[in-house]
């Protein structure tokens, strides 16, 4: 029987890096991920785990020391947020091409400036080209899912990439909501134990980690790591299949809400879904029109064709971006969704909207006017404003 | 949404209206509800005003935004009534709980300014908690304040999970245990004499 609790995402989370044991945690604080490692420090002084907590002097060393220990064979997890993974941005791209399954909890907050403490995914939509798996979060529950399937997706032998587990500041990460908590045998049987085939520590088998790539073997090393990505798509679904056998909750690359007969859609990713559900459910009942959410789960490998597939024969859709690229066109969820249509000659008319930046709050209401927008481009196929932003002041 | 209490507290950074929230959250989730307990965080500094909100419902929640029309409004601090509007948005059939050791005409007279013109209650928290436990802790009177006049949880099983969670939580000083229960009681018959429905006594 699963555990009936109540729990903020950070507790969420802490709670899920107590399960899944690993070897080092090396973090350094920033809102609003603080308390992730807070709570895992306790853990560890408690006796509850045994995991080697290291206290590095940044971001940037977090990362490293995260690689390092990845590379010597450790199971190994990071925590943060914004500018805190904007100092670990060099680190990232070597976790990736070096192929560590180092599993970072991000708790996605606005980058600065003008500063700021509150929800956005500038963070990491801007490391979205480094070569991280990327796993979101609608809620709590989710949050605490998603990181459960996060190591067995990293360390499986076809994937061994890093993976960010993304949740939406203080929305989740300071809300406390009802959750259910897998038993910890049961979490220790599903997780494994990590036991690479290569590692800086066997002295078997001596090998470099992280050398220099002359021209003649950077392209490869890239080409390795799509491969990877390609494969990693597979391995989500399977591990989502085994995590729905031990809970009974399923997972996929996106969630479809309401969308069989759906005609008008919105796509977005995170904790405002569980709002737009909300919206789409007020909208159903007092007025029967067909409105339906896209809730993008994996971001990293992007789920193009599956996508394309769910919504090509929609008559309108709005994808929400909650970050800019300033692109002076679309945002980064926007652009990849518009091209999957067109490679899918989707005749469905498509605007991109931004949403929540710094922590805007965005309502039933805000959502009942986006669907409202979508049924007139529908029926005008007069777009107004391609790239509207949600709720600012003007 | 249907089946769902929505409450808004305000209060002041360092004066715990987010532990408030956070406690009743836990007391409405050990009764069996779905429970959401969330900060507004602005700039974080003590002293300045700050929001939390609770949704309590007998189904799931899914609605990740702030409150904009709550069922009831929680103020911990009568300070804010001069600068803020705390019934911004409040559904008419609410009310207000207000942390004062004002009257409650004269808080009813302050937010009619702001045009409301429904239900106040008033709690002297200072008073109870001074008497019950010789120290000021605000949220013991604040919480049992919410459940007598909203009735989220009936109040005999308000106070059987309050009891446990003092039990728990003041395991080495059992000391305070009896006298956060009796603000707790206190609080409830401050409020039944003021007609607050869960705990009125019936005639």
């Amino acid at each position: 029987m699963a555990i009936r609790e109540r729990l903020s995402g950070n507790e969420a989370v802490a709670y899920a890096i107590k399960q899944t044991a690993p070897d080092v945690m090396p973090a350094f604080p920033i809102t609003p991920s603080t308390e992730i490692p807070q709570y895992v420090a306790n853990y560890i002084a408690n006796g509850k785990v045994d995991t080697e907590f290291i206290h590095v002097e940044s971001e940037h060393s977090a990362m490293s020391a995260a690689i390092g220990a990845s590379a010597a064979g450790a199971r190994v997890v990071t925590a943060t947020s914004s500018c805190g993974m904007a100092l670990m941005w060099e680190e990232l791209y070597v976790a990736a091409s070096d192929r560590l399954p180092v599993v970072l909890a991000l708790v996605n907050r606005a980058l600065s400036g003008p500063i700021n403490i509150n929800a956005d995914h500038s963070d990491s939509m801007g490391a979205r080209d480094a070569g991280w798996i990327q796993i979101y979060a609608e809620s709590n529950q989710e949050v605490y899912d998603n990181f459960l399937q996060a190591y067995p997706i990293a360390e499986h032998e076809a994937v061994h990439l890093p993976v960010m587990i993304c949740q939406d500041g203080f929305i989740t990460s300071h809300g406390v909501e009802n959750i259910l908590l897998a038993e910890d045998d049961k979490v220790k049987e599903f997780v494994g134990e990590y036991r690479p085939a290569h590692y800086l520590l066997n002295e078997k088998e001596p090998m470099a980690v992280g050398p220099y790539a002359v021209s003649n073997y950077y392209m490869e090393t890239k080409r390795g790591q799509r491969e990877a990505m390609k494969n990693a798509r597979q391995v989500i679904l399977e591990v989502a299949e085994k995590f729905e056998q031990m809970t009974g909750r399923k997972y996929g690359f996106f969630e479809e809400y309401r969308m069989e007969d759906a005609e008008y859609v919105i796509v977005l990713i995170g904790s405002a879904a569980g709002t737009c559900k909300a919206a789409v459910e007020r909208i159903r009942e007092k007025t029967g029109k067909k409105v339906g959410l896209l809730k993008i789960r994996v971001f990293r490998p992007f789920p193009e064709e599956e996508l394309a597939a769910a919504l090509k024969d929609k008559k309108a859709v709005a994808v929400l971006d909650r970050s800019e690229m300033f692109s002076a066109t679309s945002g980064p969820l926007g652009a990849e969704v518009r091209a999957a249509l067109y490679s899918a000659k989707s005749q469905a008319e498509v605007v991109n909207y931004f949403y929540g930046l710094g922590g805007r709050d965005i309502t039933v209401e805000d959502f009942e006017e986006v669907y409202g927008k979508l049924e007139e481009l529908a029926r005008t196929h007069v777009v107004k404003d391609m790239y509207a932003y949600i709720g600012l002041r003007e | 949404m249907k089946n769902t209490v929505e409450i808004r507290w305000h209060g002041r950074g360092g004066q715990g209206a987010k532990t408030a929230a956070l406690l009743l959250a836990d007391v409405a989730f050990k009764t069996g509800k779905h429970v959401q307990g969330f900060p507004e965080y602005g700039p974080e500094r003590m002293g300045a005003p700050i929001t939390a909100y609770n949704r309590i419902s007998e189904d799931p929640i899914t609605i990740h935004s702030n409150i904009y029309e709550p069922d009831y409004v929680v103020v911990v601090d009568d300070s804010l009534l001069a600068g803020i509007d705390v019934t911004q948005g409040l559904k008419k059939q609410g009310a207000v709980i207000v942390n004062t050791e004002q009257t409650k005409e004269e808080i009813a007279a302050k937010l009619r300014r702001h045009g409301w013109k429904g239900s106040v209650y008033t709690v002297d928290a200072r008073k109870i908690s001074l008497e019950a436990l010789g120290r000021y802790y605000p949220n013991s009177p604040m919480l049992a304040a919410v459940v007598a006049v909203s009735g989220v949880v009936t109040p005999a099983e308000f106070l059987k999970e309050m009891k446990d969670s003092f039990a728990h939580k003041f395991a080495k000083k059992p000391e305070v245990i009896e006298g956060n229960m009796k603000a707790l009681e206190m609080t409830f018959e401050a409020l039944a004499e003021d007609g607050a429905k869960s705990v009125k006594k019936s005639a």
